[in-house]
């Protein structure tokens, strides 16, 4: 009657390696960012599955689910406000630039 | 005991103490304040003059052998009080009655003699506190008190003679005086220790029980070199009297203590201080007689014999007014201890009283000289001063005759009792000494003719044609205060000789009793005497000297002796070249000692300290545990250097090293469930 | 037994007193002074007060005492008898006054006053402390302080004599801290005066005896016992002979007393050497009876070296500050000579008691008086160095025409080193000579060499210095201050007081004398037996 969780499943493991693919190879750190924005909404879309198909009691995937997206748009502000000051220092948001944390 | 005679020993104390607390307000005062200090000097000893003569007279009415004692305590040690006191005796009160007055002639003298000193008020605290302190030694009945005074008179020597400390001779003369007595010293020290420790006291007079009254039991105790104890402290202590009555081998200092002012010389280097250690052996007496079996009296007076002889030898032929009377009063203190030594207690303490007189008046007249000729002391360079300073002149000459022994002048009749008691115990000493007396006239006769008889031969002769201040160099006679004493010091030298008799009454309540061979003596003595003064008038007084510049007379007589005695015998040569040398090489050989050997052997320990250390250091530390440590160090080092690699700082990195392993886990859950 | 505390009170004064003084400001050096001045002052007032309240016919006084470390039985005690009085006393005179002799001091202030007041701490725990415990901190407290005011402020070879210093004394402590520590193994006790009990009683030899028993049995050597006790002496000997300085371990003072500041040297020739002295009396004499009596005609020679070579030692030298160090030597062989003439047995002797009290009160009335002669000197040292800045004696020379005080102070402080009747040095001497003359007649006799040449280095250096021709160079130079004055007036006064009134000094001492005297009453042969 409808789509199997395992589709579901599916994208947003697809959408995990798409975003996984974009945090690790590019060099660009707004890039990077929204790498990490999609591995994020690949597991929120997970939580938003489970729900529908009843594999959690109640509410609990939801909240999480609005939980997840509120941090999200937080962490993506914080992350933007890093890479301009990052940008301001460096005058690049090349992420192999930025190595002071070199042990 | 009188009970008189017991108040006036109670208030002994104060003949010393008065002058005493003069010094020390004397002490305060400034420079300006002159005439508040001499004022406070003779105004201090004026009273203990008195209370001395009170004293005197106190004792003078008492029958034989009054003594009055009184004893206070210091302070306790152990279980044994340790005790001072005072004493009031015939011997005491004559000499506390001589000292205070003739110090009174002497002190009035200085205002006149010191008039143009700066330290003026200095002067007479230290004259103060010497007189003190002499009184102190004279009323002491107790041999510590008595070396506590004695110990004092020779700081205010040493002070005195250094008055004009900015001379270095002065400088010089002030410390071998006080180091050669202190020599004496120690022999005198050890005497009271062996006192103490045998006697058990050192009070010398305790109602029985003091240190001479136990003299009988000291002798018969076994002292040192073959005398008994009492033989053996008596020679101790005569060690002292040897330093401070400046006896052959220890005369030394007293010529050099001319240095200081003439009016001390006339007081402490003639009159009282160096009449101490003849007083001290007059005070000590029982003691010596206890000892009679033992040689000390013989010791006694074999040195006072030699020094009687050789220092009249050396007064020959000095040129310094002052030198001449110096040695001068070493033979008088000769005479005395030889006197003393014959067991001669009246004839030496006679002559003691006499000699203070007329050698103080002597001094202090040799002092109007060196005023009177603008503080000229060559005699070389006077002469003729009996035209410009009469009465100088006539007092001095009244010195002279007392001195050479002529009669009636007191010096005869005690030089008699001094020669006729070592006729008795000794005819070579007796002979010695009876040259000694010749030699005595003659270098007083010599020095009359050099200083008051021909012309004046002084500045103003040689260089003063012309000038313009010529006369101002030309002698004058003094101001009356300084004239005056020695006219009434001269009275004394004259009348005191006759009292003799009395005084032996008085001080041993009984006569000499030696009658056979005093006509010999007498006779031999006036002989000698008028010898002397002849062969004086005819080597100085025939013709007397021209120039300051020509050679003494008596040079051209006895040629190259004059020079040995002029040299004083070289003594002071012998002297600096062995004691002084060796004392000196002893310092510095020490010094070395300190530095090469203990300082040597505590370097070398502190090397080998160090040298281990190093050892330690280089070998264990730096080595061994060092070396491992920084291995150790190294490979942690090393280690942290590569895996710090893996930190990039690249965050990206990082990441995929995660994503890398998040993947390997995931592969292996994979295939392991 | 526990009233007011006041040895505890003059003990920690001054450290109270330091502790204030490092709450000031550097540049405060005026406040700085004065609470150092004022510090001192109250501990001498305190110290005055112990003084007029002392008895001497009741023993130990102001005693406080309780357990400290219950668990070595270590109590705090402290306490005066006729041994440490006059010492406490000491200590309290000269500080205020090293402490005024300094008062122009620029550089450093604060760091020289709060050391100051710290060794005035460490003196007084000296003389007070009755228990090895907590005296062996106060006797290292003298040293560390003293250390570093010789080291910083010292003159041009400060480095060598300081480290010279603290070396030679650190090691003596430490051979005494040994043999303390075998005596503690022994008895289990730290206390001067429950050691000293057992000392004479012969427990101690005892106790000795089983200590060296259980060594010899556990590590299978052989030990002599009495061997074995001789060294613990020697160890606590080496100890004090430093401080004292005998002779040959006396090299380090004239090299520590000439680089020292004026203060310093006061301080140092007053009153740290006492405690090497106090030592003796305190320590050596009662603990070690046998040991002392077995060696003691060596330990006699050392006294007598120490009074010989120390002055002809003297004699040689052209340093002034050295010449005075070198008389400290000479001076405290005197009082060595007249402690160990107690020990000695004279059975000749008709009073022999009363004898070993004239030694014995002689030799503490002669640590005193030292004291008081010594600073003295030193102090007048230094007010020459710092108008001249050369101590060399053939430098000055006719300075009386330009310091008339000065000379006399000079020479009074001299007269008083030399033995002057009429002075204090003289009483003392006397004593020691009085007492023993009649016990070690031959050593005795020969130390009177040493008063020959007391006099003939003592009066050429004031000849060198006050007397002759003025030398041109110090033509403007200004006679004493008024603080100055004040300093040598107020030792001229001590000078002048025991040099005519001694008696309340001696009557201080003559019990605790007698006290000591006692443990060598018996004949030698009976006091070994008692180690049996």
């Amino acid at each position: 009657m409808s789509v199997p969780l395992n589709y579901y499943l599916m994208l947003s493991a697809f959408l995990f390696a798409i975003g996984l693919c974009g945090a690790l190879s590019r060099k660009n750190a707004i890039i990077v960012l929204m790498g990490i924005e999609i591995m994020f909404n690949a597991g929120i879309l997970n939580l938003v599955a489970f729900w529908h198909y009843k594999l959690f009691a109640s509410l609990t995937a939801q909240m999480f689910a609005i939980f997840a997206v509120a941090i999200a748009a937080a962490e993506s502000a914080v992350g933007l406000a890093l890479v301009i000051a990052v940008y301001r220092h460096y005058k690049s948001v090349d992420v192999d630039e930025m190595k002071s944390l070199k042990g | 005991m009188d009970e008189h005679l017991y108040e006036l020993a109670k208030q002994q104390w104060l003949i010393p103490f008065i002058p005493l607390v003069a010094a020390a307000i004397q002490s305060l005062l400034n420079r300006r304040q002159r005439k508040l200090s001499a004022a406070l000097s003779i105004g201090a000893l004026s009273i203990s003059c008195v209370l001395a003569l009170r004293a005197f007279a106190g004792t003078l009415g008492e029958h034989e052998s009054a003594r009055a004692i009184s004893d206070f305590t210091w302070f306790t040690c152990g279980t044994t009080r340790l005790e001072l006191g005072f004493i009031l005796d015939p011997l005491t009160a004559t000499m506390a009655a001589m000292v205070a007055f003739v110090g009174l002639m002497i002190f009035i003298n200085a205002t006149g003699y010191m008039a143009e000193d700066e330290n003026f008020t200095r002067f007479f605290c230290f004259m103060s506190l010497f007189a003190a302190a002499m009184l102190g030694l004279v009323v002491a009945n107790n041999l510590l008190f008595f070396f506590i005074c004695w110990e004092l008179v020779g700081l205010c020597s040493y002070l005195l003679i250094g008055f004009w400390y900015f001379k270095p001779s002065a400088a010089a003369a002030m410390k071998k005086a006080f180091i050669t007595t202190r020599i004496g010293d120690i022999g005198f020290f050890i005497g009271i220790l062996m006192l103490y420790w045998h006697g058990g006291t050192l009070n010398l007079y305790d109602g029985g029980h003091g240190a001479l009254e136990q003299a009988g039991k000291l002798a018969t105790i076994t002292g040192w070199w073959g005398m008994s104890m009492a033989g053996t402290i008596a020679l101790m202590l005569f060690f002292g009297a040897m330093g401070k009555s400046a006896q052959f081998p220890l005369h030394v200092w007293l010529p050099d203590a001319m240095e200081g002012p003439t009016p001390v010389s006339a007081l402490i280097h003639a009159a009282t201080m160096v009449a101490a250690g003849v007083f001290m052996v007059g005070r000590m007496f029982p003691l010596f007689t206890a000892a009679a079996g033992d040689w000390v009296m013989d010791f006694v007076m074999w040195i006072g014999c030699i020094t009687a002889v050789f220092s009249a030898t050396i007064a020959v032929a000095q040129w310094d007014i002052k030198r001449v009377l110096a040695y001068s009063t070493c033979s008088q203190l000769g005479f005395m201890v030889m006197a003393l030594g014959a067991g001669g207690l009246v004839a030496g303490q006679f002559h003691l009283l006499t000699h203070a007189f007329f050698k103080a008046l002597l001094f202090l007249g040799s002092g109007c000289v060196i005023i009177g000729t603008h503080h000229e002391q060559d005699m070389r360079k006077m002469g003729g001063l009996k035209k410009y300073m009469p009465i100088t002149f006539w007092c001095y000459l009244i010195g002279m005759l007392a001195l050479a022994g002529v009669p009636p002048f007191a010096g005869f009749f005690s030089k008699d009792e001094v020669l006729l008691e070592t006729y008795h115990r000794s005819k070579w000493a007796w002979g010695l000494a009876t040259f000694a007396a010749f030699l005595t006239a003659f270098y007083m006769t010599r020095q009359m003719f050099m200083v008051f008889a021909g012309k004046w031969r002084g500045r103003e002769a040689e260089h003063g044609h012309g000038t313009g201040h010529g006369h101002h160099h030309e002698p004058h006679e003094v101001p009356w205060n300084m004239w005056l004493p020695i006219a009434v010091l001269s009275v004394f030298a004259i009348g005191l000789g006759f009292f003799g008799g009395k005084y032996a009454h008085y001080l041993g309540g009984e006569e000499t009793g030696l009658a056979e061979g005093k006509g010999l003596v007498m006779g031999l003595s006036v002989a000698v005497g008028a010898l002397g003064i002849v062969l004086g008038w005819v080597i100085y007084g025939r013709k007397t000297m021209e120039h300051a510049t020509d050679p003494d007379p008596l040079q051209a007589t006895i040629g190259g002796l004059f020079t040995v005695l002029n040299r004083k015998w070289y003594i002071d040569e012998i002297y600096e070249a062995t004691i002084i040398r060796f004392t000196a090489i002893c310092g510095t050989f020490f010094r070395l000692v300190d530095k090469a050997v203990v300082d040597g052997i505590l370097h070398a320990v502190a090397w080998t300290f160090w040298a281990i250390s190093q050892i330690v250091r280089w070998v264990g530390d730096e080595f061994l545990i060092n070396g491992g440590f920084d291995a150790g160090c190294g490979g942690v080092r090393g280690s942290g250097r590569i895996l710090a690699r893996l930190q990039s700082g690249r965050v990206q990195n990082y990441f995929r090293v995660l994503s890398l392993g998040a993947a390997v886990l995931l592969l292996i859950y994979f295939f392991t469930s | 037994m526990n009233e007011f505390p006041y040895l505890s009170l003059i003990t920690f004064v001054p450290l109270l007193g330091a502790a204030i003084i490092l709450l000031l400001g550097k540049t405060n050096e005026r406040a700085i002074k004065s609470v150092a001045l004022l510090t001192s002052l109250i501990a001498l007032g305190l110290t005055v007060k112990v003084w007029l309240g002392f008895d001497p016919s009741k023993g130990l006084m102001f005693e406080e005492r309780f357990a400290w470390i219950p668990a070595i039985h270590v109590d705090y005690r402290l306490g005066v008898d006729g041994l440490s009085v006059a010492m406490v006393l000491l200590t309290a005179i000269i500080t205020p006054l090293a402490l005024l002799a300094h008062w122009k001091l620029d550089r450093d202030v604060k760091l020289f006053f709060f050391l100051f007041l710290l060794l005035q701490t460490g003196m007084f725990g000296v003389f007070t402390a009755l228990n090895f415990f907590h005296w062996f901190i106060f006797w290292e407290l003298g040293l560390i302080p003293m250390y570093f005011l010789i080291k910083i402020w010292g003159a041009e070879e400060r480095t060598y004599a300081s480290f010279k210093f603290f070396i030679y004394t650190l090691a003596g402590s430490v051979t005494m801290l040994l043999a303390f520590s075998f005596i503690y193994l022994a008895t289990n006790s730290f206390d001067f005066m429950e050691l000293r009990e057992r000392a004479s009683s012969g427990e101690l030899m005892r106790a000795i005896n089983v200590l060296v028993g259980d060594i010899s049995g556990r590590t299978g050597l052989h030990i002599n016992a009495a061997c074995f006790a001789s060294m613990l002496f020697w160890g606590v000997f080496l100890g004090f002979a430093i401080k004292v300085p005998i002779w040959p371990f006396h090299t380090w003072l004239p090299d520590a007393h000439t680089q020292a500041p004026t203060g310093g040297s006061m301080v140092l020739a007053a009153i740290l050497l006492k405690m090497g002295v106090y030592g003796f009396l305190r320590v050596v004499l009662p603990i070690f009876p046998v040991q002392v009596a077995a060696h003691l005609n060596l330990l006699l020679f050392l006294a007598l070296a120490s009074i010989v070579f120390g002055a002809y030692a003297a004699m040689a030298q052209t340093d002034f500050k050295r010449l005075v160090a070198y008389s400290s030597v000479n001076h405290m062989g005197y009082a060595m000579l007249g402690i160990f003439a107690v020990v000695a047995s004279a059975t000749n002797v008709a009073d022999v008691v009363n004898e070993k009290a004239a030694a014995l009160n002689g030799a503490m009335l002669q640590m005193f008086n030292h004291g008081i002669s010594s600073a003295a000197l030193f102090f007048m040292v230094g007010v020459i160095y710092e108008r001249t800045h050369t101590r060399n004696l053939a430098e000055y020379g006719g300075l009386r025409k330009i310091m008339p005080i000065y000379a006399g102070v000079l020479g009074i402080s001299m007269f008083s080193s030399l033995g002057l009747p009429g002075l204090n040095g003289f009483v003392g001497e006397f004593l020691i000579f009085k007492g023993a003359f009649p016990i070690v007649t031959t050593v005795t006799l020969l130390a009177t060499i040493g008063l020959v040449i007391t006099a003939i280095f003592l009066l050429s250096m004031i000849q060198k210095v006050c007397f002759g021709p003025l030398n041109e160079k110090w033509k403007a130079l200004p006679d004493m201050t008024g603080r100055e004055l004040l300093i040598g007036a107020a030792l001229m006064f001590f000078m002048f007081w025991i040099g005519i009134y001694p008696s309340p000094l001696v009557h201080a001492s003559n019990q605790a004398a007698l006290g000591l005297i006692k443990v060598f009453e018996g004949a030698p042969e009976t006091m070994m037996a008692l180690g049996r």
